[in-house]
């Protein structure tokens, strides 16, 4: 197809690989955001292309796996209570909760659906004006201006059924965040090529002077990424830490301004728990009090929770780029995508399913006798 | 989940600027799409689609600079077979 195709060259990708091998002269260490490229760099093995210096950790740009247990047992219930349509993206529903997840709410006659868009679900409650439609609008950046037409058209259509249940969350605290720990060891960040789409780059601006990091907006084609890491690593090398657009086919510094002002208008941001990080200040949105009785949390009054997360699982670390999967020593054994701990084996794009899926490595810690 | 795949816009059907659509093909397989947020696309104008919505037109000047850079660095020999490709 074209646009993407000739961006997994292999001859062009071999040029990139002499090239970054050229210019590295000591270790360092970066961190791809997105989920999406995380599944990229595994899939074609573009970490292999690296000079052993360079390593990739990943980060927590998968919102599957960074939506907090609280909401998951919110979105079970809510999907188990008679008159529900519960419409999801697939990926949601393998994901575990407490005790079951929302595909064993569909098994035991709840009417779960997985949509495609949100405009999906709008669709369905216009169908089922008797019946509650209720859409589990998770995501970044990118999926935001969606949801917030799903609301905006809703509102303007007089679909009173309709109802998000929100977990929203923003890249930028997450990078902050990150940056801003004791253990961080990220010294550059491939930053996440739709968040940037939607938002275009300048909020980065600043995090790269204050942190001294330098930060590549880059798309999630093998060659996208490989062009990324280079430029990343000439910065280091250089001293510099700037922002730069690898991604321009696709993003322009200011980014896409109707879909920004449609967000702003139907979302506002919130403090957001991120599953294995905690809470995150300024790190989400949630609905304008103008859109507030689309806000299916309310609607249904499903009371705040705390629950547990399993304690052997490590997903925390993976999301913020401290551990590798297989350094976990659940993974691949009592964790996998049939019976997983955390969200981070759910999703296709989360960091733990891609190495299962493409990797799968015998776990370091278990040759130094790790019990099991 | 933030994945966008590129396609081509092959019909439009404008009207209130919020419901603009039209279809989009995926190397052959069409798809109804939400253009609302792309008001300066055309037909045969390449555009990223994430959950239905198209989120950005494709630069196709920008598209070959990953080419371009190789090009400029040395890897001229290597770059050919590629810059030729359609």
């Amino acid at each position: 197809m074209k646009y993407l195709d000739e961006y997994r060259d292999s001859e062009a990708a071999a040029g990139y690989a002499r090239a970054l091998a050229r210019i590295t002269t000591r270790p360092w260490t970066l961190m791809e955001v997105c989920g999406g490229q995380t599944h990229s760099i595994v899939k074609f093995g573009v970490d292999e292309l690296l000079p052993e210096a360079v390593t990739l950790v990943h980060g927590p740009g998968c919102p599957v796996c960074v939506t907090p247990l609280e909401l998951i047992e919110k979105a079970l219930e809510i999907a188990s209570r008679p008159g529900v349509i519960f419409c999801s993206f697939g990926d949601m529903l393998r994901v575990p909760g407490h005790a079951k997840d929302l595909l064993t709410v569909k098994a035991e006659g709840g009417d779960v659906r997985i949509v495609y868009s949100p405009l999906d679900a709008v669709a369905i409650a216009r169908q089922h004006p008797d019946r509650q439609v209720v859409f589990f609008a998770v995501g970044f950046e990118t999926t935001a201006p969606a949801n917030a037409m799903a609301v905006f058209q809703a509102d303007a259509q007089g679909i009173d059924n309709f109802s998000l249940l929100v977990s929203h969350v923003l890249v930028p605290p997450a990078m902050e965040a990150i940056l801003s720990s004791s253990l961080n060891r990220v010294q550059g960040f491939l930053a996440a090529g739709h968040v940037c789409t939607v938002m275009g780059y300048t909020e980065y601006e600043p995090i790269a002077s204050k942190y001294n990091v330098p930060i590549v907006v880059t798309g999630f084609e093998p060659l996208d990424l490989l062009q990324g890491v280079y430029l990343c690593v000439k910065q280091l090398e250089e001293g510099r830490a700037v922002v730069e657009n690898q991604y321009a086919r696709a993003v322009r510094r200011e980014g896409n301004r109707p879909a920004q002002d449609l967000v702003r208008q139907v979302f506002r941001v919130v403090p957001r728990k991120w599953r294995g990080v905690g809470e995150i200040p300024r790190s989400g949105l949630g609905l304008q009090e103008r859109f507030g009785r689309f806000d299916a949390e309310a609607r249904f009054g499903v009371a705040a929770r705390a629950v547990e997360e399993p304690a052997e699982c490590i997903s925390g670390l993976v999301l913020q780029g401290l551990k590798k999967p297989h350094e976990c020593p659940a993974f691949a054994t009592r964790c996998t995508p049939e019976r997983p701990l955390g969200a981070t084996m759910v999703s296709s794009e989360g960091a733990c399913a891609a190495y299962y899926r493409y990797r799968r490595m015998k776990p370091v810690e278990l040759t130094h006798g790790v019990p099991a | 989940m933030c994945l966008a795949v590129p396609g081509r816009i092959i019909s439009i059907e404008d009207g209130d600027p919020l419901l603009r659509s039209g279809r989009v093909d995926f190397g052959g397989v069409v798809k109804r799409v939400n253009l609302a947020y792309v008001p300066e696309a055309r037909i045969d104008d390449y555009v990223l689609v994430h959950v239905g919505f198209a989120i950005s037109t494709v630069d196709e000047v920008e598209a070959r600079q990953v080419f371009r850079y190789l090009q400029q660095m040395g890897e001229l020999a290597e770059l050919e077979a590629s810059e030729g490709a359609p």
